[in-house]
Parts: C-alpha cells; structure tokens; sequence
C-alpha cells in the first residue's frame, strides 16, 4: 500500500478541518457516541419518532405542491391530490396515517422514559425538551387536521380555539386572533396553512436540542443505572443496526395500514366538504388527542376544564421532582411498577371515554380517570417515593448480565 | 418471548385507536352486515361488468337528483370502455361553456376531458325539486359514512314499513338502516327497474349491489392500484425487517454476550 494520501481523502481532510461535519456526526450517532450496552426494544421509539418526523416532512412538502388555501377550493384540491395527481393517494394516505403512527411511536416513547424515569436527574432538560415537542406535535396535527376542509375539520377547529374565549378578560380577543376574523373561515385556513408548515421545522429544531442534551448525559437505560465506560458500546454499528431492524418491522405495520385501511383511524365526516350550516351529531378530535378531551369534558365548569386539560400535558414539566424516588427504573420498584401500568390503561380508559358523548357511564368513568390522572401525579409518585422499598440496585450493568434486565 | 411482547403492545397500540370509531355508547347502535365485494381483500379489484352495470344504474336512476362531481367522462375508461365509446357516451350530454367572442355563454356536446353534469344548478333549485331536502353528491359518498359500502348497500334495501308507535314526518320514508330512521329519498330500486345490457339478474338486491360498486369506484378509483403497489411495498419492506434482522444479530455477535 502507498503511503500517499489519496486525492479524496485530502480533500476530506481539507474539509474536515475548516468544519469538522463528519466528526461531528461520528460523535452524535457514529462510532464515538458510547451507549449502555443493555437496551431493550422501547429504545427504539425514539429512532422511529425521527423517521416519522421525516416522512411527515417529505410528505408534507409534496403535498403543499399540490394543495389550495381556500376556503372554497380545499376540499377539491385534496380530492384532485387522490385522483389526478400521480401517486397522490399514495402520499396523502402516507402523511394522513403518518400523523398517527407519529403519535403512536411518540406515546410509547414517552411511556417508556416514564417507566424507567429517563426524566430523573441529571436529564430534566431532556425531558423538558421532549414534551416541547409533543405540545408543538400535537399543534401541528390539530393544523393538519383543519386543512382538507371537511366537516370534522371546520367543526374540529371551531370547538377547539373556541375554548380560548374561557381565558378571563382577553379570551374573546384571543380566539379572533386565531380565526383572523369573527367566525372560522378563510383568514383561519391561511393562518392554519402558515402555521402547520412552520411548525415541523420548530420540532427539527427542537429535535436537535433533545439529542443534544441527550449526549451530555448520555442515554438511561432498563437497569436504570449510571453506566460505567465499560459497559458502553459505539451507537454504531451496534444500535443502527438495532433501529434499522426496528424500522424494518414498524414499516411493514405502517404500509399494512398505508395500503388495506387507509380511512381506519380517520373520521368519515370528513369527506364531506365543511359546511358551516350544518353541525355534525357528534365531534370528536383525532384519536391521539381524546384522553385530553375527556378531561376537558369531565369538568362542568369550562375554564376549570381548559385549565385541567393544558394543565394534564404542562404537570409533566414537574413530573422530576413530582416522583420523589431516587431510583430510575420501575424493575427495582415493585409498588411504582403497578401504579405505572395502572397509569397506563386509566390513559387507555380516557381515551375511549373522548370518543363517547359526555353522558352516562362514560362520563361518570372520564372524571374518575381523571381524578386518577391528577392523583398519580400529585399524590402517588410523591407519597410512593418516601414509602416504597426499592429492590436493591446491582452495582454495575455487567453485574446483572447473568440476569438481563427486562 | 420479549419480541413477542413488543409486537403483542404494537397489536394493541394499532387496535386501541380502531376500536374507537365502532359506535357509541348511547347513541342508538344500528348492525350493518359484512357484504362480500370483489374489491376486499390482500388484492381486491374491481370487478368492470358490475362497475358499468353500476354505472347504468346511476345514469338510469341516481342521476336525476345525485351528481358525481369528481367523475370526468374519461374516468369511465377505468371501468372498461374505450377511448371512442367514452367520447360517445359524453355526447349525449351537453354542458355549458363560454362566453364565446360575442360574450354570449352557449350548450355544446360534452368531450371526454368534461366533469359529468349536475342534476341541479344550484343547491336551491335542488331543495326545491325534493321537498326542502338536498341530496348529497355521491363521489365520496362510500368514504363518508360509518361502514362504507356495506352501509350504501344495505341503505338502498333498508326500506321497510315503520314499526307501531313510530310516526312519520311529511314526505319522510322509514328506512332501517338510515340514521335516525326518517329519510327524505323514497324507496328506488325495485326488482327488474333497470335492464343490463350483459343479462345480469336484475332483482333489487343485484342493482343494489352493482350501484353500490360503482359509488366505490368513483369515491375510490385508484383503490386496485393501491393493492398492487400495497403488497410490493410491504414485501419488500418485509424482506428488508428480515435482513436487518440477521444484519443485527451477526453484528450484536461481536459482543459475545448476546
């Protein structure tokens, strides 16, 4: 071999030195990024959560190619979207399910960074920045959500800014900044239209600021344990083989719903054009938003319900200090571990509740929901921390190969 | 036994959402039964007969009062016609086009590239034609309600007598499978109303069938091409898990201890 420098790699080595991309990157997610070594598969929702937000944006752009603004024009240039543009179906139904499967990855996500308390110090910030981005998705999908012009997305739009007019003193004003006017109409498409392309590019932004403070402690794991140096591996090719696997399967799930069900997770109202005359029997958000609305419903008083349910997504701000356990993973908190899965289905209950009409046994189950929701946080995770006995912490992740972590 | 876990959660992550559109908890819960349809299934196509049987069905009896507006006449080449019986078919319509160079606006026979006519030229022409009532436009009509076609389909038939105590109101027919039960479009299809060209039985229960169909088609063209795409896509996507599968476990190897 010649000990000549090929062309190339000067020319790399030029580069590299004046802005230093490929080091940078080797460091983010190469061969430099060391990770525990005992990940389970919920670590991979955080890779899916990327590719979803890319093919939210890619879809999303080509789209916008083909879409119209207004009022009068929305609705049939979604339909001219599915019918004459080539492979339209195809990318609608891909951003329309998108959002879901986004939601999907991104609760399961989140469920998994509350079972083995990723929030807990030192990665508060990390979390903080991690519900920024949840609360600039779920924006972002009530936008999307109001542009096709149909029914549900008129009335979906109406109901939702409508609840701004319970802010005391400046709700009216509030709310006729959001429509552009007194009613919703086409000053609101244009502000949503605006809006909805300006907010993806917020979360990449936001994105960004997540993976970083995710490196400066660098990323939890089952056990819960600060990892020693020796039991870390490089994220490549370790854990990109393990997401790129990860993805694979997701895919395959996403394309079953993409190609068979396309219309499962959407509401049939909304392929009738809006019509501002006629209210539809029933309104109800998009799936990833009920628990939310059933909380918001089960309080009579409508300002107290508003504020329960901002208050239900801005309460994991506090959620670190909330849990006053020192120990990270439920595996080694046998009480914290059921109160956890408890958790999880009342939000599963919620969830059905929103989609029922706010009267009888649903209604009577989404205020006990959520009272239990507001309980978990603000009187269990405190209380557990003093009472509960953890099991004892190994020393060391190698400590505990004989026994993988679950 | 932890993969299966995880796909077990994905299951139930995929079908919590889906068991959310099945009905509510207090509003009346009216069963539509499952039809077969050529176009279920892995590769459901449309079957082109009953879409143009359908299609006279439409022209024959919807028409009067429904329109179709995202159906152009050269749609109806995705329904087996050639390129000369869709120019024809469009002649026998007229539309309206202009101003020409007089300003006038005139009629002249429509071309193939024309979006079929309304039955009506504006919704209060419509209203008064059919008693205060609008009938809805048919294009997406199968995507736009709860059960789809099975819904469409079960809508035409479910005609029936109201049961005691249920009083109608004026010009309103009792309908089963309607919600609410009064619906302001009569009883339409009969046995034996339209004669298909093919010879195909022509009972209610058959046009019923065929016009649903093609109510399908036109909410659903690129449905067979969906399919098709569908399952190169998901295989292709299948065979890649499978190959980064194995990529995974000889690179994880390395470690020895997994």
């Amino acid at each position: 071999m010649s000990t000549e420098k090929s062309a190339w790699r000067k020319a790399y080595e030029w580069h590299e030195a004046r802005l230093p991309i490929v080091t940078w990157l080797d460091h983010s997610l190469g061969t430099k990024y060391p990770v525990p070594r005992n990940l389970n598969y919920w670590w991979n929702f955080g890779s899916l959560a990327m590719f979803m937000l890319a093919v939210m944006i890619f879809s999303g752009i080509i789209l916008a190619m083909n879409y119209t603004p207004h009022v009068t024009m929305a609705f049939d240039s979604v339909e001219r979207i599915m019918r004459d543009v080539n492979y339209g179906w195809l990318i609608r139904y891909m951003h329309a399910n998108g959002a879901s499967f986004f939601f999907i990855v991104v609760y399961i996500h989140i469920f998994r960074g509350m079972y083995y308390g990723s929030y807990k110090s030192p990665r508060e910030v990390l979390w903080w920045l991690g519900i920024l981005i949840y609360l600039a998705m779920m924006a972002a999908g009530f936008l999307g959500y109001v542009l096709p012009w149909g029914q549900m997305s008129f009335w979906g739009a109406t109901v939702i800014t409508s609840l701004f007019s319970a802010v005391p003193g400046v709700g009216d004003a509030i709310v006729t900044l959001l429509w552009g006017g007194f009613s919703v109409d086409n000053p609101t498409l244009n502000r949503f239209y605006s809006l909805h392309y300006l907010l993806p590019f917020v979360i990449v932004g936001l994105v960004f600021l997540h993976i970083w403070a995710l490196h400066v402690p660098g990323a939890n794991n089952p056990l819960g344990i600060d990892a020693a140096p020796a039991d870390k591996i490089p994220f490549y090719p370790y854990y990109v083989a393990k997401d790129v696997f990860g993805l694979g399967v997701f895919i395959v799930i996403y394309f079953i719903v993409v190609f068979w069900a396309p219309n499962l997770l959407g509401d049939p109202a909304n392929y009738e054009k809006a019509n501002p005359m006629v209210t539809p029997p029933h309104i109800v958000p998009e799936w990833y938003y009920l628990a939310f609305y059933a909380i918001l419903r089960s309080i009579p008083d409508k300002l107290t319900g508003v504020v329960a349910m901002f208050g239900a997504i801005l309460i994991l701000f506090a959620l670190p200090w909330l849990d006053t356990s020192r120990v990270r993973s439920a595996n080694f908190r046998p009480v914290f571990r059921v109160f956890f899965w408890i958790f999880v289905a009342n939000a599963a209950m919620l969830t059905w509740c929103g989609a029922q009409l706010p009267e009888g046994p649903p209604l009577i189950l989404g205020r006990i929901g959520t009272f239990w929701y507001f309980f978990h946080f603000f009187v269990l995770l405190p209380v557990l921390g003093w009472v509960e006995t953890p099991k004892p912490l190994p020393a060391s992740i190698s400590q505990s190969v004989m026994k993988p972590a679950e | 036994m932890k993969k299966i876990i995880l796909a077990a959660a994905a299951a139930a992550a995929l079908a919590a959402p889906a068991a959310l559109s099945t009905s509510l908890w207090a509003a009346e819960h009216i069963e539509i039964p499952k039809e077969e349809w050529s176009f279920n299934g892995v590769l459901g196509k449309f079957d082109k007969q009953q879409l143009q049987r359908g299609f006279q069905v439409y022209k024959d009896v919807c028409s009067a009062c429904h329109g179709l507006q995202y159906i152009a006449f050269r749609h109806f080449e995705a329904l087996g016609y050639s390129e000369e019986q869709v120019k024809a078919l469009a002649a026998q319509y007229e539309v309206d086009d202009g101003p020409d160079e007089n300003g006038d606006m005139f009629k002249r026979k429509a071309k193939a590239s024309d979006y079929l006519p309304k039955p009506f030229p504006n919704d209060a022409t419509a209203r008064l034609a059919n008693g205060g009532a609008l009938p809805p436009d048919l294009s997406l009509m199968t995507k736009a309600r709860e059960g789809g076609p099975d819904y469409v389909y079960h809508l035409l038939l479910g005609y029936e007598e109201p049961p005691a105590g249920v009083e109608l109101m004026e010009g309103l027919s009792y309908n089963k499978y309607f919600a609410g039960h009064q619906i302001a479009m009569t009883k339409q299809l009969q046995d034996g109303l339209v004669t298909f060209a093919d010879g195909a039985p022509n009972d209610a229960a058959h046009i019923a069938k065929d016009v649903t169909a093609f109510l399908h088609w036109a909410a659903e063209p690129n449905l067979e091409a969906r399919h098709s795409t569908g399952l190169r896509v998901t295989l292709y996507a299948l065979l890649f898990a499978v190959l980064a599968y194995f990529t995974k476990r000889r690179i994880w190897a390395k470690l020895g201890d997994h």
